[in-house]
C-alpha cells in the first residue's frame, strides 16, 4: 500500500469520529481526512451510486457542521441520535496506521474497488427481495427443544439464531449446547476484535470449561479415569452448531489437553465438603480459566509451527462473550465485554417490556469506570480510561485474549521474539500501548447475574453490539415479541359500538397486513431481528430499498455503515416455567 | 302445550327488532317451563338436535305418519349454527340431488308460513352467481343446464344484466353471471321453529336443555338413549347434532363414525343504505371473489369462504374456544377487500358487528346422511358444508322416507355414511382435510380434481416402485391409485398445475398407456377393491350368497360370476365378481368405495351363525392387472403353465404360483373386456411378483398403466361401474344385464319379485352409451359427467360417466335414457325400440353435441386385429 494509506485508514474507520468530542474529531478528520476525501469523490458520485444515495438524503437531515464531523458516518449519527446509549464503534482500536495494517491486512479499499474498474459503468447496486433474503438468510439457525410424549419439559422452547458479517471474515462467533451431564442449556455471542481467532477458540472452548466446572466430582472421576484407561468417554455437550458454525481439527488435541489438566485440578482440589455446585461460581472459574489457558498456550508455545501460529493469534487477538445458562427456572448470564442479554417480558396488557440481565463494560459504565482506576495506582487515573478507550485503545474494559493488555511488556517482547516470523513482523503485535505501567489492564473475568424465570419472560436476545448500537433495546424486545406471537397479540381490532365504516376497516386492515407481512417473510425472529436492525428507515419499518443498499455494500465498506451482527433469541416455554412456579 | 310454548317463544321474538336480541329473548321464554316436564320413558325415534336438520327429520317424519317421536336439543331450540346461518337458499349446487333437496326445501319453506302461521321471512330474492373467468363462467354454465332440466329457471346472463340486476355491483371484471331468479332468502332460526311447530302440532314431543349422553346399544341394534335428564328406550336414534355430531358419534361405546370437523366462518353485517336496500334485492355469489353478499335489514350481509380456514373445536367442545370465538378482523381482511371491489359504494357503510359461527364440514364436501354401518337404528343427518339452510327440507324429507321405508325415494349413495370408513375418523385427517374442503367451496371445480390432503394413507406395497416410475395418484376411500404414468421426459411441474374443463395434458400419455393395453400388455395396480372371503363348514355360505346374489353362484369350483347385490326393489347395492374357491368358499370382489356398505349389507342380512365367516381380506391382497393380448405369453412364461383358453377358461380362477411365489390367485378375467388376468397376491410377495412381471413382460413390451386408461377402455366397452353408472335406484333389467340374473336359479334371492314384475312390465330407463359425433376433441369442452341428455329435443336423462375413446377416436359418455310423457312428464315405459329410434344430443356446459345412442358395445373393438402394411418400425420400439 501507498502513502496514502495511512491517512485513509484513518477516514475510514467513522469509529474514531463518533467516539470523540465533537471538536476533536471534526478536527481529525479534517486534519487527516480531506485530502483523502476529496481524492474519492469521483467515486462516490458515480461510480458508486449506492452509497452516494445514502449519503445524501441523510445529510439533508443533519446539521451542515456535523457532516464535517462524521465525515461518511454520519447515517448512523442520524439513525441512532434517539439511543444515547452508545457512541457508536465500529473498530476498537484507534486507527494507528500500524493497527490498520493488521486489522485490515487487504489492500486498501479504494484501490480494490478502483480495480474493478466500477467507474466505466456506473450501476446501481440494487438486490431483489429474495436476494435480500438469501444474504439474509445465509447463517440462520433454529433449534426446537425436542418434546417427550408430546410434552416438552424443557424450560427453552428452542432458539433462532443468525449473524450478519460486516468485516471480511466474521469477526463474531455464536455457540449453543445442552449440558448432557448436568442439566440445562448453554448458549453465547463472542464478538472477536483484532481477527477472530479469539472469538473462534472462545466459541469453541468455553462451554466444555463451563460444562466441566459445573460437573459433579465424581462425574469428573468417572471421565478422567475413562480417559486414563482408554474407555469411551461420556459425552458432556450436545452442540446445536449451523453448518458454517467450524470447530478447529488441527487444536483439538492441545485444547483437550488443557481442559483436561482442568479437570484433574478440580478433582484434585476437591475437598469433598460440598457438593452443591454454585452455577455463579463455575461460570466464573470457567471464563478465568480459559483466558488463563490461551494465555499459558501462548506462552508456551507449540511444536507444530501451525499450531504454533494459532495459539499466539488467539492470544493477541480479542473476543469478548455473553453467556447464559438456563436450567430450568434458573436463569444465568455470565458477561464480559460489550455483548449484551436482555429478557423479553410480556405485561398483562400484551406489550413488551424489556429487562437488561447483563452489564456493558466499556467506559458507559460508570462502575467499570471506577474498577479500573481502583486496579491502578492513582496517576495512571487520566491515562488508563482515556477517550473513552482502555488506554485510549481498546472499547470493551473486558475481554478475553488480548495479551497486550494483559501481559508484562518484558512477556510481550520475549513471545513476539521467539515467535514465528509473521508475528515478528507484524507492527501491530510489536506496538506496546502508551501508558503500559502496571498490567494487567484487562481481565477476562465476568460478572453474573442471576434471574429466576417467571412466566411472563417469553425469551431472551443475545447479541453482539453489531445489534445494540443501532437498534434500542426496547425496540429490538417489541420487535422479537411481535413476531414469535405472531398476529395474535396485535391486538385484536373489534368494533365495539364505535362507528367505523367499511372502508375505515378496510384501510386500517391493510395497514396492519403489510405490518404483518414483513414479519412472516423470516421463519427465524433473529433473521427478522437483523432485517429490521439494517434496513429500518426513521418510521420504524424495513425500507427494502434501504435494506437493499446496505446489503450490497461492497466488503470493503459495509464495515463502515455496520458493524458484525449476532443474535441469539431463545424463547422460554411459559408453561414449564409456570409449572415449577406452582411446585414449590 | 309444547305447540303453544313454542308459538309464544316466536311472538315474544317478532316483536324485538334486533338480530342481536335473539338470544335473550329466547332464553328468557323457555328456561321456565323446560325443566318441570318429566322425559318420556319410551319412545320410537329419538332426535338428537334442534337445528334445522333436527326439526326438518322430526317435520317428515310425523307428516310421514310416524308420531311416537322425541326430539332432544341440548340449549335451546334453532340455537345452534341454525341461528348464525346467513339465511341464503341456494339451488345452485353441483350435484343433482342436491339442487333437489335445496329446491325442495325452497318450495317447503315458501308454504310453511302458511302451514304453520310462524312468520319465516322468506323472500324470494332470486341470486346471482358471478363469473369473473372464463372457467367459472363454463362451470355456471353447467350448472345452469342441470338446473334447467329439473324444472329449476336459471339463465346465463351478461354483466350488463347483472347491474340491472342489482343496483351497487361493479361489474367491469364479469364476463358473465347466472341468475337463479326463484332462489331465496330466509330467517333459518324461524324456519326451524316453524318446522318445530308444525311436528309438534303433529305429536312429536320437543324437549329442550337435555343433552343426549350417549346411545344405548345391544347387539348392533339401538335401544334407547341416555340424556342427562334420564334414560329413553326407543327403536331409532337420529343424531342431527350439527358440529357435535362427531364426538356424540364416538361416545357410543360401539363408537359411530361420522367424519365431520368444525371450522369458524364470519359474515359482517352493516347498518341500512342512506336509501335502504331493497328487500328484495338479490342475493350475490362472487365464487371468484371468494364472498357472497345478501340484502340484510337494508343493509348487507356479507360473508365468504376463506383460503386459510381455522378449524375449531378438533378436541370437541371446548368452553374456552366457544369464548373465544371473537369477530377476526385481520382474518377477514381478505374477504372485506373483496366485497369493496365488488360493491366499492358500501365504503361509507357503518359496520353492525362481524359474526362468527362455526360452521360443519365433512372430508368430501358432501353432506352425511343415513344409518350407520355398525348400529341399526342409528340414523345421521349432519356436516351440511355451510348449505345447511338450503339442504334441511330435502334432507329431513330423504332421512324421512329412509327410516320409514328403508331407502330414499332418491339416489342418495353420494351422501350415505357408508361413503366413509373408519379411516376417515381420525381427528387429525379431519382437521388437516376440512381445511381443504372450505376453500373448496369456492374454488373452481374442474373435472378429476383430486383432494391434496390427508393422502398416502392406505397404499399398496408397490407404491413407491409406482412411484418411482412416474405414477401420479388419485385417492379413493382413502387408497392411492396410480392415475397415469408420466412419461420420464415429460415436464412434469406443467403436469402437475394445469386444470382444465377442455382437453387434459395427459392426453397422449394416457394414450400410449391404452395402446399398450389394446396391442401388447400392461399391468395396472388394482389393490384398492374391496376383497371379502365367505367360508362356511356347510353349504350355508352357498345358501346366503345364492339369497342375496341375482346371479347362479351354484358353480363349479374354480368358475367366476360377474352378480349383483340387489335390494328389494331390484336396484343395485353392489355389483361384484365372485369366485368359488371351494364347495364351501367365495371370493368376492367389489368396488373400493363398497368396503363398509357391502359388509353391512352382508351383515345384515346374514344370519348369526358360527359356522359361517366373512372376512374381509382387502389388507391381504395385492391386486395385480395383467391387461391385453400379451398377458398370456407373460404369466406362462412365470408360471411354466399353458395360459392358453384351453387350460385356462375365461372367468376362470386358479390358485398358482408365479415366479418363486406360490398361492397367487390367477383370475382370467379384466375389468375392462380387454384380455388379461387379474392377479390376487399376498402382500408379502407382491414386490416379487410385480418385479418379475416387469422383467419378463419387457420382451412383450409391458408398461405401467393406470385407471385413467382403464376407464377409458371400459368405457368404450360399455362397462357400467358401481357408484359412477350403477346405484341403488337402478336394476340389472335397465342396464342390459339379463344374462347376469338367473331369475329361475331354483331359489328365491332379494329382489326377484321387483326383476320378475319388471321383465313382466318393461323398464323405465335404459342404460345407453353415447359416441359423440359432431365434437372437436381438441376445441370443444370435454363431457365429465351428469350432462343433461336430450332425445329429439326432450330432456330424457343425464349421463353418469364419460371418457375418450383411443380405438373409436370419439367421446363415449353412458347414461340413463327415460321417457317422460309430454303431456303429464310421468315416466314411461323405455324400449329397446324408443333408444334406437331417437336423435340425441349431450349437453356440454350450454352446447349441444349430436350424439349416437347404443344399447350394445362397438363389435369392432373386440375384434382388433393390425392390418399387415400399418406395421411401422416404431411398433418394434418397447414401450
Amino acid at each position: 500500500s501507498g502513502p496514502r494509506a495511512a491517512p485513509s485508514g484513518i477516514l475510514l474507520h467513522p469509529s474514531k469520529v463518533v467516539r470523540e468530542a465533537p471538536g476533536r474529531g471534526r478536527a481529525a478528520c479534517l486534519r487527516s481526512g480531506i485530502p483523502v476525501r476529496s481524492s474519492s469523490l469521483p467515486l462516490f458520485s458515480d461510480a458508486m451510486p449506492a452509497p452516494t444515495q445514502l449519503f445524501f438524503p441523510l445529510i439533508r437531515n443533519c446539521e451542515l457542521s456535523r457532516i464535517y464531523g462524521t465525515v461518511c458516518y454520519c447515517h448512523h449519527k442520524h439513525l441512532c441520535c434517539s439511543s444515547p446509549y452508545f457512541p457508536q464503534s465500529r473498530l476498537r482500536y484507534t486507527p494507528h496506521p500500524a493497527y490498520a495494517t493488521f486489522c485490515r491486512p487487504k489492500e486498501n479499499w479504494w484501490q480494490y474497488t478502483q480495480g474493478r474498474r466500477y467507474a466505466s459503468t456506473p450501476q446501481k447496486f440494487y438486490l431483489t427481495p429474495p436476494q435480500v433474503n438469501s444474504i439474509l438468510k445465509a447463517n440462520e439457525y433454529s433449534f426446537k427443544v425436542p418434546e417427550f410424549d408430546g410434552k416438552n419439559v424443557s424450560s427453552v422452547l428452542g432458539f433462532d439464531s443468525n449473524q450478519l458479517p460486516a468485516n471480511a471474515p466474521i469477526e463474531d462467533r455464536r455457540s449453543a449446547a445442552t449440558c448432557l451431564q448436568t442439566r440445562g442449556m448453554l448458549l453465547g455471542v463472542f464478538d472477536g476484535h483484532a481477527g477472530c481467532a479469539c472469538s473462534q477458540a472462545v466459541s469453541e472452548r468455553l462451554f466444555y470449561y463451563i460444562a466441566v466446572s459445573l460437573l459433579p466430582h465424581e462425574t469428573l472421576l468417572e471421565i478422567e479415569n475413562a480417559v486414563e484407561s482408554g474407555r469411551a468417554l461420556l459425552p458432556i455437550l450436545q452442540w446445536h452448531k449451523h453448518p458454517n458454525d467450524y470447530f478447529s481439527k488441527e487444536a483439538s488435541k492441545l485444547y483437550f489437553n488443557s481442559l483436561r489438566t482442568y479437570w484433574q485440578e478440580l478433582i484434585d482440589l476437591n475437598t469433598g465438603e460440598s457438593t452443591d455446585i454454585d452455577v455463579k461460581e463455575a461460570l466464573i472459574n470457567a471464563f478465568k480459566r480459559l483466558d488463563n489457558d490461551i494465555s499459558l498456550e501462548a506462552q508456551v508455545g507449540d511444536p507444530n509451527s501451525f499450531l504454533n501460529y494459532l495459539v499466539l493469534r488467539v492470544a493477541f487477538s480479542g473476543a469478548t462473550a455473553c453467556v447464559a445458562h438456563v436450567d430450568g427456572v434458573d436463569l444465568h448470564v455470565a458477561n464480559t465485554g460489550d455483548s449484551r442479554a436482555m429478557l423479553g417480558v410480556q405485561e398483562e396488557d400484551g406489550s413488551w417490556s424489556a429487562v437488561t440481565l447483563s452489564n456493558d463494560h466499556n467506559a458507559q459504565n460508570e462502575r467499570e469506570l471506577e474498577r479500573l482506576k481502583l486496579e491502578h495506582p492513582k496517576n495512571e487515573a487520566k491515562s488508563v480510561v482515556k477517550q473513552d478507550r482502555l488506554l485510549g485503545l481498546l472499547m470493551p474494559f473486558r475481554a478475553f485474549g488480548d495479551v497486550k493488555f494483559k501481559w508484562s511488556i518484558d512477556l510481550q517482547k520475549r513471545v513476539i521474539e521467539s515467535g514465528p516470523d509473521q508475528l515478528n513482523d507484524n507492527e501491530y503485535t510489536k506496538f506496546i500501548p502508551p501508558n503500559y505501567y502496571t498490567p494487567p489492564y484487562l481481565t477476562a473475568e465476568p460478572e453474573v447475574t442471576y434471574h429466576r424465570l417467571r412466566p411472563q419472560d417469553k425469551f431472551l436476545v443475545l447479541a453482539t453490539d453489531g445489534l445494540w448500537e443501532t437498534m434500542h433495546r426496547q425496540d429490538v424486545v417489541r420487535i422479537v415479541g411481535e413476531y414469535l406471537t405472531g398476529m395474535h397479540h396485535q391486538q385484536p381490532i373489534a368494533v365495539g359500538g364505535y362507528k367505523v365504516t367499511l372502508g375505515q376497516m378496510h384501510g386500517l386492515l391493510t395497514e396492519r397486513r403489510t405490518k404483518m407481512s414483513s414479519v412472516f417473510e423470516d421463519q427465524n425472529a433473529a433473521t427478522h431481528l437483523i432485517r429490521h436492525a439494517v434496513g429500518n428507515n426513521e418510521f420504524g419499518t424495513v425500507d427494502h430499498e434501504r435494506l437493499s443498499k446496505m446489503l450490497s455494500l461492497p466488503e470493503e465498506l459495509a464495515r463502515m455503515y455496520r458493524d458484525d451482527i449476532t443474535i441469539i433469541v431463545v424463547q422460554f416455554n411459559s408453561h414449564v416455567v409456570g409449572a415449577y412456579q406452582n411446585q414449590e | 302445550v309444547m305447540f303453544y310454548r313454542l308459538l309464544s317463544i316466536v311472538q315474544r321474538q317478532r316483536t324485538s327488532p334486533g338480530w342481536q336480541n335473539w338470544s335473550s329473548a329466547r332464553s328468557s321464554a323457555s328456561v321456565a317451563k323446560a325443566h318441570s316436564i318429566a322425559l318420556p320413558t319410551q319412545t320410537q325415534v329419538v332426535i338428537c338436535g334442534g337445528g334445522v336438520m333436527g326439526t326438518s327429520v322430526a317435520y317428515h317424519l310425523s307428516k310421514m305418519g310416524w308420531k311416537d317421536i322425541v326430539l332432544l336439543e341440548q340449549g335451546r331450540l334453532a340455537a345452534g349454527s341454525t341461528r348464525f346461518c346467513a339465511g341464503i337458499l341456494s339451488t345452485a349446487r353441483h350435484l343433482t340431488v342436491e339442487q333437489k333437496m335445496a329446491d325442495y326445501s325452497n318450495k317447503l319453506y315458501h308454504q310453511l308460513e302458511q302451514e304453520t302461521g310462524i312468520q319465516t321471512g322468506y323472500i324470494r330474492t332470486g341470486s346471482i352467481c358471478l363469473a369473473q373467468t372464463q372457467d367459472r363462467l363454463i362451470s355456471l354454465k353447467r350448472i345452469n343446464s342441470r338446473l334447467n332440466v329439473i324444472g329449476i329457471p336459471s339463465e346465463i346472463i351478461s354483466p350488463k344484466k347483472v347491474a340491472e340486476l342489482h343496483p351497487f355491483l361493479n361489474v367491469h371484471d364479469l364476463v358473465g353471471a347466472m341468475h337463479v331468479p326463484e332462489d331465496a332468502v330466509v330467517s333459518s332460526a324461524d324456519v326451524a321453529l316453524a318446522l318445530a311447530s308444525a311436528a309438534s302440532q303433529n305429536g312429536v314431543q320437543i324437549y329442550d336443555r337435555t343433552t343426549v349422553l350417549h346411545v344405548m346399544v345391544k347387539k348392533g341394534q339401538v335401544t334407547g338413549v341416555e340424556t342427562d335428564k334420564g334414560q329413553i328406550e326407543c327403536q331409532y336414534f337420529v343424531n342431527c347434532a350439527g358440529q357435535w355430531a362427531y364426538e356424540l358419534g364416538l361416545s357410543n361405546e360401539e363408537p359411530v363414525s361420522i367424519p365431520l370437523h368444525a371450522c369458524e366462518h364470519f359474515y359482517l353485517l352493516t347498518r341500512p343504505l342512506e336509501t335502504p336496500l331493497q328487500s328484495n334485492t338479490p342475493t350475490v355469489v362472487d365464487a371468484d371473489g371468494r364472498i357472497y353478499i345478501r340484502n340484510w335489514q337494508g343493509g348487507i350481509l356479507s360473508g365468504g369462504f376463506e383460503k386459510n380456514p381455522k378449524p375449531i373445536f378438533t378436541e370437541g367442545k371446548n368452553q374456552l374456544e366457544i369464548q373465544n370465538l371473537q369477530e377476526d378482523w385481520d382474518h377477514f381482511e381478505p374477504l372485506l377487500s373483496s366485497l369493496l371491489r365488488r360493491m366499492p359504494e358500501l365504503e361509507t357503510l357503518e359496520i353492525v358487528k362481524l359474526v362468527n359461527c362455526p360452521e360443519t364440514f365433512t372430508p368430501d364436501m358432501r353432506c352425511i346422511m343415513g344409518e350407520s354401518p355398525v348400529v341399526q337404528g342409528y340414523f345421521v343427518l349432519a356436516g351440511m358444508n355451510s348449505a345447511g339452510l338450503s339442504f334441511g327440507g330435502g334432507a329431513g324429507k330423504y332421512l324421512a322416507e329412509w327410516m320409514v321405508h328403508g331407502y330414499p325415494s332418491e339416489n342418495v349413495w353420494e351422501l350415505d355414511l357408508k361413503r366413509f370408513g373408519a379411516l376417515q375418523s381420525s381427528r387429525t385427517f379431519l382437521r388437516h382435510r376440512v381445511m381443504e374442503v372450505m376453500p373448496l367451496i369456492y374454488d373452481l371445480k374442474v373435472p378429476r380434481w383430486d383432494f391434496q390432503t390427508g393422502r398416502q394413507l392406505r397404499t399398496s406395497p408397490l407404491y413407491d416402485r409406482l412411484d418411482a416410475q412416474g405414477a401420479r395418484w388419485m385417492e379413493k376411500h382413502g387408497f392411492e391409485r396410480p392415475k397415469y404414468f408420466v412419461p420420464p421426459d415429460k415436464d412434469l411441474l406443467a403436469l402437475e398445475q394445469s386444470k382444465t374443463f377442455y382437453k387434459p395434458d395427459w392426453f397422449d400419455i394416457v394414450e400410449s398407456e391404452v395402446k399398450c393395453c389394446k396391442e401388447a400388455v400392461c399391468v395396472i395396480d388394482m389393490s384398492s377393491f374391496t376383497k371379502f372371503e365367505i367360508t362356511s363348514t356347510g353349504d350355508q355360505a352357498l345358501e346366503i350368497l345364492q339369497y342375496l346374489f341375482s346371479n347362479d353362484l351354484d358353480v363349479p369350483v374354480g368358475h367366476i360370476v360377474h352378480t349383483g347385490m340387489l335390494n328389494d326393489g331390484g336396484g343395485y347395492e353392489n355389483d361384484c365378481s365372485i369366485a368359488r374357491l371351494s364347495k364351501r368358499s367365495f371370493f368376492m370382489i367389489s368396488p373400493t368405495d363398497q368396503q363398509v356398505h357391502c359388509w353391512a349389507w352382508l351383515k345384515k342380512h346374514m344370519p348369526q351363525d358360527s359356522n359361517l365367516l366373512l372376512e374381509d381380506v382387502t389388507w391381504k391382497y395385492t391386486a395385480l392387472n395383467l391387461i391385453g393380448p400379451r398377458a398370456v405369453d407373460v404369466l406362462s412364461e412365470l408360471s411354466y403353465a399353458p395360459m392358453t383358453p384351453d387350460h385356462f377358461p375365461s372367468l376362470f380362477c386358479k390358485e398358482m404360483s408365479v415366479g418363486y411365489a406360490n398361492g397367487i390367485r390367477v383370475m382370467s378375467m379384466t375389468h375392462t373386456g380387454e384380455p388379461g388376468f387379474m392377479l390376487y397376491i399376498p402382500i408379502e410377495y407382491a414386490l416379487h411378483v410385480y418385479n418379475e412381471v416387469m422383467s419378463v413382460g419387457q420382451k412383450y413390451g409391458i408398461r405401467n398403466a393406470g385407471y385413467y386408461a382403464l376407464r377409458s377402455l371400459r368405457i368404450e366397452k360399455f362397462f357400467a361401474f358401481w357408484g359412477q353408472d350403477l346405484n341403488t335406484l337402478t336394476t340389472p333389467l335397465e342396464c342390459g344385464r339379463e344374462s347376469r340374473v338367473k331369475l329361475d336359479k331354483g331359489m328365491d334371492f332379494i329382489g326377484r319379485d321387483a326383476l320378475l314384475h319388471q321383465r313382466q312390465n318393461g323398464v323405465y330407463k335404459r342404460f345407453t352409451m353415447f359416441i359423440l359425433d359432431d365434437h372437436d376433441t381438441d376445441l370443444d369442452l370435454w363431457p365429465w359427467w351428469g350432462e343433461p341428455i336430450y332425445r329429439n329435443g326432450q330432456y330424457v336423462g343425464n349421463t353418469t360417466s364419460s371418457a375418450y375413446s383411443y380405438t373409436l377416436e370419439r367421446h363415449v359418455c353412458l347414461g340413463f335414457v327415460h321417457n317422460f310423457s309430454e303431456d303429464t312428464g310421468e315416466e314411461q315405459v323405455v324400449t329397446a325400440d324408443f333408444i334406437n329410434r331417437g336423435e340425441y344430443e349431450i349437453d356440454i356446459g350450454g352446447h349441444r353435441f349430436q350424439a349416437k345412442a347404443k344399447l350394445y358395445p362397438v363389435a369392432s373393438l373386440y375384434t382388433h386385429k393390425r392390418r399387415k402394411d400399418d406395421v411401422e418400425l416404431s411398433d418394434l420400439h418397447g414401450k
